[in-house]
């Protein structure tokens, strides 16, 4: 207890150099934490997305763009498929359920999608209040729509024409809230979700001849589809089969590249912290040898003299990885405040991500042997000889 | 108190330190003269237990010293002997009453406050506890370093060149401060100096 007492004065008498080592280690601990929080965030949102979606089945295009735009609500849809050609697909005996899925509009940034009863089923979603949907113009709203807006059971609401915040506004077709959604922690809770009818409903000026939708989202009966569907619809019809699951793997593979270096580029950080934290202990040692030597002559062990050392250097790292943690949970609530602002990706910076127990507990070991040298020093330094040479 | 028989230090096979017989009695006050080099401080760090001697034996207070294994050997030395060092060495960073407090610590008695403002009183710096020991004069530094060795009531004060630093006035005033500390707690005290200046001041003498 004295010895850690006497560790903090060595340590507040030099604040400068302590601040610096502390900093450094910090801001490495901080970048790696905050990568970790947000990819792990970001991986675990999409595949519980994406989780009950198999297969979707949509206009031709990028599929990457399908997956985006009828699974994550990320991105404008390719286009429209005919209601008609997606009939057989639902009905082949290897689909367990088939959601059909109409985009085009939104409110407040928020989607609506046309779609049925199914729906709800991908998402694990229930109703909290109200009822779900069963007359044209009536919806059902997701839990952080609800809150953002403020809407209840009863509210009405006017579509806007795109999926942007700024479109057009279909003032003469506004839908009756007549359910809510419990949160989901999925996309479900984002979305304003209606009839596939009432989407046709509020077009039907520029509606074309043929009734048309924007995808499919497919569930398999039977491992055995997944090799054969989507090599069939994109052989044989005017669609396009893509898989949520390969397609979330290829992004976070795209965006895995970026990590990567960034995650090098923290870990470079991190060795020339451990670097200074060395240097400052060892030439910390130097200058105070005759103390050491004077604690020795007061009767203090060896032992307590590596203690000392230890202390002061455990004592940095601990800071310091105290502070890179709240710095990067920080940088990332920081981020999901800013996304939240644009109403598409929730991060938390108030959830660990599995990766951070190992980050801590590498920094702590390695900053640990890196004092071990230093505290050895202290260990073997003799008194006698300090004290008979100043 | 003190019985020193067949002591010799070597270093690297060359002999520093030789003293074959020589017993301070309770209480008594002693010099150890020589010029720089003789080995002054080698008998001193041998006496505290910081070194080994080569050969022979040192009895402080009938305990065998150069008999006991490390551990013991720095205990005893933390509740037996007091030392004041040429440097006087505070450990700077923290307050005088911190360094007190720091030497009773390491010699395995609770904090003592009023023990501490006590030995502060007695050599005249009450005011000092709470000052950083790392910014009070040459001439204060002395006086907290005598305290910091008298502060656990020592049996055997040891002094290496306590004034050898100072000027004629400090010197007369830092060797009475001593002398009086070692005689309130009843210590043994051996100064190992140079300086003829005190010379005078002690009747036993050990010439290295
Ligand atoms: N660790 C050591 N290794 C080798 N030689 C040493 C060591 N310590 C002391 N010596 C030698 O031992 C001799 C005695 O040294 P010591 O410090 O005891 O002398 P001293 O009488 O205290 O001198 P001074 O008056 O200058 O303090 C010197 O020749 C010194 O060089
Ligand atoms: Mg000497």
């Amino acid at each position: 207890m004295r010895i850690l007492h006497l560790a903090f004065a060595y340590l507040a008498s030099r604040p400068l150099l302590t601040a610096l080592n502390v900093a450094m280690l910090a801001l490495g601990v901080a970048t790696i934490s905050f990568l970790l929080v947000v990819t792990h965030q970001a991986e675990e949102r999409l595949t519980r997305d994406a989780r009950s979606v198999d297969l979707v089945v949509g206009a031709k295009g990028s599929p990457l763009q399908l997956i985006l735009s009828t699974v994550f609500h990320a991105d404008v849809p390719t286009g429209n498929i005919g209601l008609e050609e997606s009939r057989p697909i639902a009905a082949n005996p290897m689909v367990a359920s088939a959601t059909p899925v109409a985009l085009g509009d939104s409110f407040h940034g928020h989607r609506i999608v046309g779609t049925d009863g199914s729906f709800l089923a991908l998402y694990d979603a229930r109703l909290a209040q109200g009822r779900m949907f069963a007359a044209e113009m009536e919806a059902i709203v997701g839990a952080d729509v609800a809150r953002r807006e403020g809407l209840a059971v009863g509210a009405k609401l006017t579509g806007a024409h795109g999926l942007a915040a700024s479109g057009p506004a279909h003032g003469d077709h506004p839908y009756q809230v007549v359910g809510i959604l419990a949160p989901t922690g999925t996309v479900a809770d984002r979305l304003v979700i209606t009839s596939v009818e009432s989407v046709w409903h509020v077009h039907a000026e520029h509606a074309p001849a043929r009734p048309e939708i924007t995808a499919l989202l497919l569930r398999y009966r039977t491992p055995l589809a997944a090799a054969m569907l989507p090599r069939a619809i994109n052989a044989t019809t005017a669609m396009q089969a893509a898989s949520p699951a390969y397609e979330s793997a290829r992004l976070l593979d795209l965006v895995g590249v970026g990590v990567e270096t960034l995650q090098w580029f923290a870990i470079a950080l991190m060795a020339s912290a451990a670097l200074s934290l060395f240097v400052a202990l060892t030439s910390a040692l130097q200058e105070r040898r005759y103390d050491l030597a004077l604690l020795r002559t007061l009767g203090a062990r060896p032992g307590a003299l590596a203690a000392l050392t230890l202390a002061e250097g455990v004592t940095l790292l601990l800071a310091g990885v105290i502070l890179g943690f709240a710095l990067g949970h920080g940088a990332a609530h920081a981020l999901g405040w800013w996304l939240a602002e644009a109403a598409s990706w929730p991060v938390t910076g108030l959830a660990w991500a599995p990766g951070e127990a190992m980050l801590a507990a590498a920094v702590l070991a390695i900053g640990a042997l890196t004092c071990l040298v230093p505290a050895w020093q202290a260990y073997f330094s003799d008194p006698a000889s300090l004290l008979a040479r100043r | 108190m003190l019985e020193i028989r067949g002591l010799r230090h070597d270093y690297a096979g060359r002999t520093v330190l030789s003293v074959p017989s020589w017993d301070v009695a309770k209480g008594d006050a002693s010099l150890v003269l020589g010029p720089s080099g003789s080995g002054k401080t080698t008998l001193l760090n041998a006496i505290a237990g910081l070194a080994t001697p080569t050969a022979g034996s040192i009895r402080v207070a009938g305990t065998e010293v150069t008999g006991l294994a490390p551990a013991a050997r720095d205990a005893f030395r933390a509740r037996h002997v007091g030392l004041v060092l040429q440097t006087l060495h505070l450990i700077g960073v923290v307050s005088v009453r911190e360094n007190l407090r720091l030497a009773q610590r390491l010699a395995g008695s609770p904090v003592d406050d009023a023990r501490i403002d006590e030995v502060l009183a007695s050599l005249g710096i009450a005011g000092l506890g709470g000052a950083r020991a790392g910014n009070i004069s040459v001439g204060e530094a002395q006086r907290v370093a005598i305290a910091r060795a008298v502060v656990n009531r020592p049996s055997l004060i040891l002094a290496d060149e306590p004034t050898s630093a100072l000027d004629d006035a400090n010197c007369a005033k830092a060797l009475a401060l001593l002398l009086d500390q070692a005689a309130a707690c009843g210590a043994t005290l051996l100064v190992a100096t140079h300086d003829n200046r005190i010379r005078g001041r002690f009747e036993r003498r050990l010439e290295l």
